[in-house]
């Protein structure tokens, strides 16, 4: 879960902290040395946790909230605003230009991700009803153009290439005025991954910065990188001007520090986040979320959001009615769950939940999709009229749909003992005996 | 005749390692003036061996990426040494600071081993680590050394991850075991053992995709790869092969551990180590597994994949 490593180890710490009743000076600062190493261990730069430890210090042992009722409070509301000024304040958008096509480029080192970053990129903004064009603008590494043209076609974005023979900045031209003719508003340009260092290929960069003048030029850090994304975000920084950052693999155990480090050192915000292998695996970032998330205070308003897009509100009014008639099939409950699965993994949605992310028991609960998958099997493989009614599953109907469905006589009875529950409360709802229904509804896992 | 081929030979080894050695040199160059010139600059200033001193030192080994633990360990046994040994200037310090670095480090070189028959490396890693190019650059090594080499794409997830593959194996003339993307993983590891067996392979070198060592079930996947070859070519000469990247902070510390765990890693390759990256971590993977590191990747050519020399290493950095 992401940055979950120092979510916990600042909890805790914080926790000490809120023991006790009245703070001494000593208290703040045994308390803020194991900040200060949860945040080298999140593998924050050593200067950025430095400055931030001692702008906490100055504010924690002011009068303000040494007199203060709950000092302990004050402390951990002051880290949190702290931590969410470090990480940007607010959430930046990508610069639209009022002349498409805006045209976005994608920067960064070898394996930091930036082809598959521009595949998710595209993919969200053709959900935003815009219509993307890939560049690929890669000519060195190997196959890297067959990559983005495999990630366009599973996309269905168009990707425009002329192989690896000619000039990168004359492949962008080209890409250009396809756009402009073909009537495409997003162009994201895949650049060779590189380092900072190397001078040549930074002066590649800068002629392409220079010749077709981006509205964004965004630096892909991989979420992984040690002390050196310092090094490496100040000279992409000064060579090129960077405008935001993408932070990736979020989904693996990095703690992410590079993140706050990327910010402090630049000044440029965090744009988006890849968390996961699927392409729609992205989101936008917003400090102020993800500080909340590290503290354990949980992130509802992602929640929402991330309901609000899965949930498809005509069918949700239809299943209300339906539900008030006491009629809830099986077809009710498989649309329930894909609606659900639509909001992406389990543990991530769970991480959202306000003291959710991080309860020791869920630490090692890897939510099983896979359960999800099951129970889909099951109800794919009832007829029509077994999942209308379905009372009339007896014996041998049971053993049919557990073959079919490659699961046991036990899962799937299982799936019907909750099913009957389920409907059992739906009517105890209707009957107006308990309220808060969807609250409530008994989900199968 | 063939004595006179091995004396050619070393001949030539020992000329391309004091070439390589320049190179290993220039690349921790960079390192160097990095983070490390940032020690010397430490020890040159006629300083007090007090607190402020360690706290600049502690400062200069975490932005190293030598990770917190690490740090505090080593900064709590050289203030016991100081104490001890009763040092009080700089300059004996820097001497005791020298050894307990190569202390924490490995005694041994790295390097691969190749014995008779067919010697299988299975190489393993995060996404982004640099597995395809070194994988390219190991058998580059061994083609010229005149091995038969074979490469098994079992990457079947990364899009394109084949033809990344493809474009290398031309470019070095090497063998191919190829599906198509999506095939399974162990299934291609399968058919590559026997056509490295029918066609008398020297050495098979596995690529598998990268995977985020917490997701648990792509590491399955892997246990599985490792299953299948090492029930399937009982005689071959087994390794396995971590990636990890240098610029990486102390999450390597936790690729490597649940790597490990997994598929028991034998050695370490550390690649990018070109950039400002100061592999630091190196130190840190070696004091908390005791995994021993084989190779260190410090430029992008074919040839700039170097034996792991601890002595030179540390010898590098400061000289």
């Amino acid at each position: 879960m992401i940055f979950s490593g120092l979510a916990e180890k600042l909890q805790d710490t914080l926790k000490k902290l809120s023991g006790k009743g009245k703070l001494n000076e000593k208290d703040v600062e045994t308390a803020l040395r194991e900040v200060k190493l949860a945040l080298l261990e999140a593998d924050v730069n050593y200067k950025v946790v430095k400055n931030l430890i001692s702008r906490i210090k100055k504010r924690a042992v002011g009068q303000e909230v040494m007199e203060s009722l709950t000092p302990a409070q004050q402390v951990v509301k002051i880290v949190n605003e702290e931590l969410t000024n470090l990480m940007g304040g607010e959430q930046s958008e990508v610069n639209i230009s009022s002349e498409p096509p805006t045209l976005i480029m994608l920067v960064g080192l070898q394996g930091s991700g930036k082809t598959t970053t521009a595949g998710k990129l595209s993919k969200m903004f053709k959900k935003q009803g815009k219509t993307p064009l890939l560049v690929a603008g890669d000519i060195y590494r190997p196959a890297a153009i067959k990559q983005l043209q495999i990630l366009g076609d599973r996309l269905e974005v168009p990707v425009f290439s002329m192989g690896d023979k000619q000039d990168p900045v004359d492949i962008i031209k080209a890409g250009l005025s396809k756009a402009k003719t073909a009537g495409h508003d997003i162009v994201i340009l895949d650049t060779a991954g590189r380092l900072h260092i190397d001078e040549e290929m930074m002066e590649e960069l800068k002629e392409i910065k220079n010749e077709t003048d981006p509205d964004e030029i965004l630096l892909v850090v991989d979420s992984m990188t040690g002390q050196d994304a310092v090094n490496v975000s100040e000279n992409f920084d000064k060579s090129l001007g960077i405008n935001g950052v993408i932070l990736t693999k979020l989904d693996g155990d990095a703690r992410g520090g590079a993140a706050l480090s990327v910010k402090a050192v630049t000044g440029k915000p965090i744009k988006f986040i890849g968390t996961g292998e699927k392409l729609d695996n992205f989101e936008p970032f917003h400090p102020d979320r993800m500080s909340n998330r590290i503290l354990g205070m949980g992130d509802v308003l992602s929640l929402i959001e991330k309901a609000e897009e899965a949930i498809d509100k005509e069918k949700a009014a239809k299943l209300e009615k339906r539900l008030k008639n006491n009629q809830f099939t099986f077809d009710d409950f498989l649309d329930q769950l894909e609606q659900l699965r639509d909001m992406g993994p389990l543990d991530q949605i769970m991480g959202m939940l306000p003291g959710m992310g991080n309860m020791k028991q869920l630490k090692n609960l890897q939510v099983d999709d896979k359960q999800l998958d099951h129970i889909e099997a099951i109800i794919n493989s009832m007829t029509k009229e077994e999942r209308n009614d379905p009372d009339i599953i007896n014996g041998s109907r049971r053993k049919r749909i557990a073959t079919g469905s490659g699961t046991s006589i036990q899962e799937v009875n299982r799936l019907l003992k909750q099913y009957r529950q389920t409907k059992k409360m739906i009517k105890k709802f209707n009957s107006g005996k308990a309220k808060g229904l969807m609250g409530n509804m008994n989900l199968p896992f | 005749m063939s004595i006179f081929k091995n004396v050619e030979d070393k001949k030539e080894a020992k000329e391309t390692e004091n070439g390589l050695f320049e190179k290993l040199k220039d690349g921790l160059n960079k390192t160097k003036s990095g983070i490390f010139s940032k020690i010397n600059d430490l020890f040159s200033k006629d300083k007090e061996l007090d607190d402020k001193f360690f706290d600049e030192l502690e400062e200069v080994l975490i932005q190293a990426d030598i990770g917190v633990h690490t740090t505090m360990k080593m900064i709590d046994d050289l203030k016991v040494k100081v104490k001890k040994e009763e040092i009080e200037n700089t300059e004996e310090f820097y001497k005791v600071f020298k050894e307990e670095l190569s202390e924490f480090l490995q005694e041994e070189k790295g390097g691969l081993i190749l014995k008779k028959g067919l010697n299988i490396i299975i190489v393993v890693g995060v996404n982004g680590s640099g597995k395809t190019t070194t994988i390219a650059k190991i058998a580059s090594k061994y083609k010229k050394q005149n091995k038969d080499v074979m490469i098994a794409a079992c990457d079947t997830f990364r899009a394109a991850a084949i033809d990344q593959l493809e474009v290398w194996t031309n470019r070095l003339g090497l063998r191919l075991v190829a599906q198509k993307e999506g095939s399974d993983a162990a299934a291609v590891a399968y058919d590559a053992i026997q056509s490295a067996r029918s066609k008398d392979v020297d050495l098979l070198i596995i690529d598998t995709a990268g995977r985020l060592h917490t997701q648990k079930n792509l590491m399955e996947e892997l246990k599985k790869v490792k299953r299948v070859v090492y029930k399937e070519a009982e005689e071959a000469h087994k390794q396995l092969l971590l990636i990890l990247d240098a610029t990486n902070g102390q999450n390597a510390i936790s690729q490597a551990k649940i790597f490990d765990k997994a598929v028991n890693i034998d050695g370490i390759a550390l690649t990018k180590l070109d950039g400002t990256a100061k592999g630091g971590i190196v130190i840190a993977v070696k004091d908390e597994l005791d995994i021993p590191i084989k190779l260190i990747g410090v430029g992008e050519g074919e040839n700039d994949l170097q034996v792991f020399d601890p002595e030179q290493f540390v010898e590098a950095l400061f000289s």
